[in-house]
């Protein structure tokens, strides 16, 4: 008894808590999981390829890909910047505006979703002008980008906010002191040391797209072939009983995004690595 | 010197550059959508947007998000502190799956989400003859609410308590068990205390994406209005029967909880940081003798590959500390703000 004691240390709760962790953990996740994945193994090989073969599947999957992608690199870029003004820079407002930036977060998905397409509609505020240019967005795969560019924002720059305030602004110094431009400081030793945040930030967002349903269904018009994404054909799917169907693209849906996290693991690994050598 | 003036005013000019880039992204992006949903909700007036908050099928929607909210946001903050508990006090064998584990559900589609319970609990699923044959109905009805709103907003207090517990360290419980504490003392008065604004931190998300869930529970809900529609079902029912100012209407309340939600959060953040700068303090010589750099970069540094510069991540410091972890390193805070997604 004693021992059993001392080789926990001397708090107090390791059974319980784990016991309780383990059992809240099985009933609400990993049990509907698995369901998924006992459904799809009854399929069959040979059927589960049909049903993710059919061309209206593959469409959907396409579009959800290149959306998020595109979303993605678009908030790559625009939250780098958002970060490094947040951290670098003094400004008025710089308060308010650090907190702005999880207002996609916290705002429900359907708000979001229709406000993204009242704006954008034909007779939206954004939506008029754009149309005098000739730009359509809403009901198009570009109203798609534009929602996933709202939600996906915030993974962005939380994830390099913080790396770029551990940056220590002595190396800079050091390298503008042996005579380096301030493109080279910036490429030679800013971007090398927050290249595990960017990715992981770009990988989050562009996981959250894929699945991303409330924000877009509204703006996307959800045209089979041209602007259904794949959580929405789940859904159609569903209502037309179909759940086989529906679990083949889930399953599809759930291994791309496994990969997306194995792929986030595998680059701040490679990263840290690479910086320990 | 020349040289050095026209560096710094470029310098001052990508700077104004930058800040009037991010802010142009930000204003169009977040500001303006916030500017529309409150011209919509009143575009009508006022006595068109009380109307359609006081709408019955309004206020059973209301209802029924906070029955739901009420049940699944101190069942995931129960499981929060267990986890968080066995998780950051404990090493054992198996710990860093069990925190992948607690990651899944945000790795899930919220429409996947709701999939699952259906499998599960639908009609054809595993339990379905079963639930039929005891007139029992989860899916389409208030439990397959609540679940999918549970599996969607699982790790959300753990994930906030798990690196503060973390970096809190040991010994403080310690102490007050050798002191002859019991367990529940040892966290209602040592644990509790310290971790409690991560906590509200945590709840405060959890509740709010309980408020907000709209794809999981869209499939599991059916949708019956008055009796299964949740606060985002009704908006998108009202918005897809063109009536839109009294989506905007509805939907502006929950902007609203959103907007302070924010303001908590800052005021959180802010107080989670003092707590941490507050802390009993070893670190005023600790840090001077273990990553100590000199004011000057000395040129060597750099070039020496073994420097300690090279050699010491941010991100390492504290792992590499002989010390009790209870020391709050330079540089951002623990806990809050991290890992929130």
């Amino acid at each position: 008894m004693m021992r059993k004691i001392f080789h926990r240390g001397v708090i107090p709760g390791f059974g319980l808590t784990l016991g309780f962790t383990m059992f809240y953990l099985s009933a609400v996740v990993l049990i509907p999981l698995s369901t998924l994945v006992g459904k799809s193994a009854q399929m069959g090989v040979s059927s589960f390829w049909k049903m993710i073969s059919n061309p209206r599947v593959l469409a959907s999957c396409r579009l959800s890909f290149t959306t998020s992608l595109l979303a993605a690199l678009v908030n790559l870029f625009f939250g780098f910047i958002v970060a490094w003004v947040l951290v670098r820079y003094e400004f008025r407002g710089k308060r308010l505006i650090d907190a702005m930036v999880d207002l996609p977060f916290a705002l429900p998905t359907a708000v979001s979703g229709i406000t993204l397409t009242a704006l954008y509609a034909p007779d939206g505020w954004f939506g008029y002008q754009l149309n005098q240019l000739g730009i359509q967005v809403a009901f198009q795969p570009l109203g798609i980008v534009i929602a996933l560019i709202f939600i996906g924002l915030p993974f962005v720059v939380r994830t390099v906010q913080p790396s770029l305030e551990d940056l220590d602004r002595e190396m800079e110094e050091a390298a503008t002191s042996l005579g380096a431009t301030r493109f080279q400081t910036f490429w030679r030793v800013i971007l090398p040391t927050i290249t595990p945040a960017l990715l992981t930030g770009f990988a989050t967002a562009f996981a959250r797209g894929i699945g991303e349903y409330g924000s877009v269904v509204f703006i996307s018009g959800n045209l089979p072939m041209k602007t259904e994404i794949a959580p929405l054909l789940i859904v159609t799917k569903l209502e037309q009983h179909d759940t086989k169907g529906a679990c083949a693209l889930a399953i599809v849906m759930l291994t791309i995004s496994f990969c997306m996290l194995l792929l986030i693991n595998g680059i701040q690994w490679w990263c840290r690595r690479k910086q320990n050598i | 010197m020349m040289k050095q003036e026209s560096r710094i005013h470029s310098e001052n000019t990508t700077q104004w550059l930058l800040i009037t880039v991010a802010v142009g992204f930000l204003a169009l992006f977040l500001v303006v959508p916030l500017a529309l949903i409150l011209t919509e909700a009143f575009k009508r007036g006022w006595s068109v947007y009380h109307q359609s908050l006081t709408d019955p099928y309004t206020l059973s929607a209301i209802g029924l998000t906070f029955f739901v909210t009420v049940i699944v946001v101190p069942l995931n903050t129960i499981f929060g502190i267990a986890a968080a508990w066995c998780i950051a006090k404990f090493r054992f064998r198996g710990r860093q799956l069990l925190m992948t584990l607690i990651d899944i559900p945000y790795s899930v589609s919220p429409v996947i989400s709701g999939l699952i319970f259906i499998l599960l609990f639908g009609r054809q699923g595993w339990f379905g003859d079963w639930l039929a044959a005891h007139h029992i109905s989860i899916i389409f009805a208030f439990p397959g609410i609540v679940l999918a709103t549970l599996f969607v907003t699982f790790p959300m207090v753990a994930k906030e308590l798990i690196p503060l517990m973390e970096s809190q360290g040991n010994e403080e419980e310690e102490a007050a068990r050798l002191l002859g504490a019991t367990g529940w003392q040892t966290f209602r008065y040592v644990t509790l205390p310290n971790i409690r604004w991560g906590l509200l931190y945590g709840i405060l998300l959890c509740n709010s994406r309980a408020l907000g869930e709209f794809g999981a529970v869209a499939v599991v809900s059916g949708s019956l209005r008055g009796e299964t529609t949740t606060i985002p079902l009704h908006i998108e029912i009202l918005y897809n029967e063109y009536q839109i100012t009294a989506a905007f209407s509805v939907a502006s309340l929950l902007t609203l909880t959103a907007i302070i939600t924010l303001i908590i959060k800052s005021f959180l953040e802010w107080k989670q940081n003092r707590t941490l700068t507050m802390l009993p303090v070893y670190d005023m010589e600790v840090p001077e003798i273990h990553y100590s750099q000199p004011a000057m970069p000395v040129v060597s540094d750099f070039l020496h590959e073994k420097s300690p510069m090279n050699h010491v991540q941010p991100t390492d410091r504290r792992d590499s500390l002989p010390l009790p972890s209870t020391i709050p390193y330079r540089g951002r805070s623990q806990g809050v703000g991290e890992n929130e997604y």
